[in-house]
């Protein structure tokens, strides 16, 4: 039973970095109507950017966390500009090929530079309160040694999550966005600037995925193809919540990693494809997800 | 009378002149099949094909006439493409010899498709040792390691230091399964006990479920069945869960150097390993590593699977050399390579035994401190070094139909 509380726990850990990637994507798809296939290839820049910020200029993690998320996404938005916008109103199989393409240049290029093995990156050792040192060390639970790291992460990512959701969901931005989505000529009759609402909307879902990899890069090796083995998980993950939906994401993202963690105890051989089988499932019984709307 | 005579000399001439054009056809095909982009791509992958390309540039072979082509693919660790792949290079492109062939899952496919059309590998990649064994073939030279000998040397060495219990965070493919076999059973001839197995996929990112599961085991050794990637993260994320800490000692069965330095040493530290290959061993290893990193993008030294790559290749060169032309017959090349003794400044003088399996010393390492080391690419200290004879399985136990008996 303990070890079974224990499972539980990680795979909320787990569940914290399907919830942030597959937000992103899911505020990305939800604004500009484009699957975001970069979204793997744009988290591993965030990871790779932190380990350049501490080995070339020497700033640590925590200034890592804000300056990342806000390198990435100015690379984003480049990207949007340049290529993405011009697929508006296009098929969403364009937007699907163009971003794949962009994906696996990056990883390329990182993997020809930096080999595949990938590069250390520790758990920060600063500020020291009381008997901790920065996020390491950890603490023992009872059920488990719960290592202050991991800890950190769910709380972080959950504190995101919802900020990014009151964004959307709450606030007049958020709302002059979704009327964006909905009606961009009656939006830009308003005097709003729709396209540059658009591209900065695409720079939040990248900064996000950036943020993850940021967070991943103590747990995980900095490595070139980190997100793409993530990547096809977290697509699920927004299949299973409905595509475009902002809460649906965000607790499915949690959802499935708990199942997964439980997946990994019960029956790890099928660790890797319980999600996918998830998948199909709730495509069967309810096409547009689990919280989508019909379209 | 007259006609047949002249006839018969024609015929005679004919014979001759195609007889040697056999023995003088000097061109040799290689392919390197490899992970190019995966995550095994920096123990093999490029750096397979650069050591392919200095062991052509150093046998001095295209001096003599001969005219040496390489050709390299990603078989993306999966056997069906592996076998795709090495089956149109054989049947199209004419390959003559595959080198490095990492994953045991691949090779073990592509061995079944080399025997079948006479062609030669010298496998210097895949770990498992049933390429010697049950599926032993004339045609394949097992070069590097092999779970056998990773089991041997690092099993026994941690057991009789006091690790006899043993839990297994083993990869879910031929290789994982190999060598948790191999290890198994040199745990429990030591003496010691297997109390537990936990299979996970190939390429997983979190090891925290499959470590906490290792941890609850109370087992004294976390036998890490897997590698490349997989390792790495594993390692990073014990010292996460404080598993070290908590009096548990990892025993890396398969790492690499390019693992070690993707981790760093204050993490690596202390690990025991075995390997055949070092660049700092001693002059020869030294040079060639030198050079070789100069060669790569990422100014890497060489990984055992790519030293491999060089040193058969040498012998493979010398072989053909000797025997004066390609014949394009594998069986027979394969049976004067194992005839001849090899020797090269990378693995030492060796021999290659008649189940395939070449020969040489097994290095037990210790990963040094992060105040040991002199800088980049400085990991590792030798603290065992077992003869081959030694370290890999023993004929007598062999099931290869090749050794007599």
């Amino acid at each position: 039973m303990q070890a079974l509380y224990a499972q539980l726990l990680v795979g909320l850990i787990n569940g914290s970095f399907y919830a942030l990637l597959s937000l992103g994507l899911a505020v990305i798809f939800g604004m500009l109507n484009i699957i975001n296939f970069a979204h793997g290839a744009l988290y591993m820049m965030g990871a790779f950017c932190a380990y350049f910020l501490l080995h070339l200029t020497g700033i640590g993690y925590w200034w890592a966390l804000i300056i990342a998320p806000i390198v990435v996404g100015i690379f984003g938005m480049i990207l949007e500009r340049t290529m993405l916008q011009w697929l508006a109103g296009l098929d969403h199989l364009y937007g699907l090929l163009l971003t794949f393409g962009i994906a696996l240049i990056v990883q390329g290029v990182f993997q020809n530079y930096f080999g595949s093995s990938g590069l250390p990156y520790a758990i920060p050792d600063y500020p020291e309160v009381g008997g901790f040192r920065g996020l390491q060390g950890g603490m023992n639970l009872g059920f488990m040694f719960l290592p202050i790291y991991r800890g950190w992460v769910v709380v972080f990512s959950l504190v995101v999550c919802l900020a990014t959701w009151f964004l959307i969901e709450k606030t007049r931005l958020g709302a002059n966005l979704r009327a964006a989505t909905e009606n961009p000529t009656l939006v830009r009759a308003f005097g709003i600037n729709v396209p540059r609402m658009i591209t900065l909307t695409y720079g939040l879902g990248v900064g996000l995925a950036a943020l993850a990899g940021v967070l991943s890069a103590p747990i995980n090796q900095v490595r070139p193809l980190m997100g793409a083995d993530l990547i096809i998980v977290v697509f699920a993950v927004v299949v299973i919540g409905g595509m475009g939906s902002i809460m649906g994401s965000i607790i499915t993202g949690f959802a499935l990693g708990v199942i997964e963690g439980l997946t990994k105890y019960f029956y790890p051989e099928a660790s890797n494809t319980v999600v996918f089988v998830l998948m199909v499932l709730v495509l069967l019984v309810k096409p547009t997800g689990l919280t989508g709307r019909a379209a | 009378m007259k006609h047949r005579i002249s006839a018969l000399f024609l015929g005679t001439a004919l014979a001759l002149a195609a007889g040697s054009a056999v023995a003088q056809d000097k061109t040799v095909k290689i392919g390197v099949l490899t992970d190019n982009s995966g995550l095994y791509s920096d123990l093999g992958g490029a750096g397979s094909t650069v050591a392919a390309q200095m062991a052509v540039e150093d046998s001095g072979l295209a001096a003599k006439g001969w005219k040496i082509d390489i050709v390299s693919a990603d078989h993306q660790n999966k056997p069906d493409i592996g076998t795709t792949v090495a089956r149109q290079w054989i049947d199209v492109d004419k390959v003559d010899i595959f080198v490095d062939v990492l994953n045991s899952g691949v090779a073990l496919a592509v061995n079944n498709l080399v025997k079948e059309k006479n062609a030669i590998m010298i496998n210097t990649g895949a770990a498992t040792s049933d390429l010697t064994n049950t599926q032993c073939s004339p045609n394949t030279i097992h070069w590097v390691y092999d779970t056998y000998m990773l089991a041997n040397s690092t099993g026994q060495a941690l057991v009789k230091a006091g690790g006899d219990t043993w839990y297994f965070l083993t990869a879910d493919y031929a290789f994982g399964h190999a060598l948790e076999r191999d290890t198994s059973a040199v745990v429990v001839k030591s003496g010691g006990k297997v109390i537990g197995t936990v299979r996970h996929p190939l390429n997983s990112s979190d090891f925290s479920s499959f470590l906490l599961q290792a941890q609850a085991s109370k087992a004294k050794i976390i036998g890490m069945a897997n590698a490349g990637g997989d390792t790495t993260n594993t390692i990073k994320q014990a010292a996460e869960f404080g598993i070290v800490s908590g009096g548990q000692k990892l025993a890396g069965l398969l790492l690499f150097i390019n693992d070690v330095h993707s981790l760093g040493l204050k993490v690596a530290q202390g690990l025991n390993f075995t390997e055949t290959f070092y660049w700092d061993l001693n002059d020869g290893t030294r040079a060639f590593s030198k050079r070789f990193s100069e060669r790569m993008k990422n100014k890497a030294m060489p990984s055992m699977v790519q030293a491999g790559v060089y040193s058969g290749l040498i012998h493979y060169f010398k072989t053909i050399d000797a025997m004066g032309g390609n014949p394009h017959d594998g069986v027979k090349v394969v049976a004067k390579m194992k005839e001849t003794p090899t020797d090269d400044p990378l693995f030492g003088k060796g021999t290659i035994r008649a189940d395939g399996r070449k020969l040489h010393p097994a290095y037990l390492f210790e990963v040094k401190k992060p105040s040991e080391s002199k800088g980049p690419w400085d990991y590792y200290k030798l603290i065992g070094t077992t003869p081959g004879e030694q370290a890999f399985r023993p004929l007598s136990e062999s099931a290869c139909p090749l050794v007599k008996k």
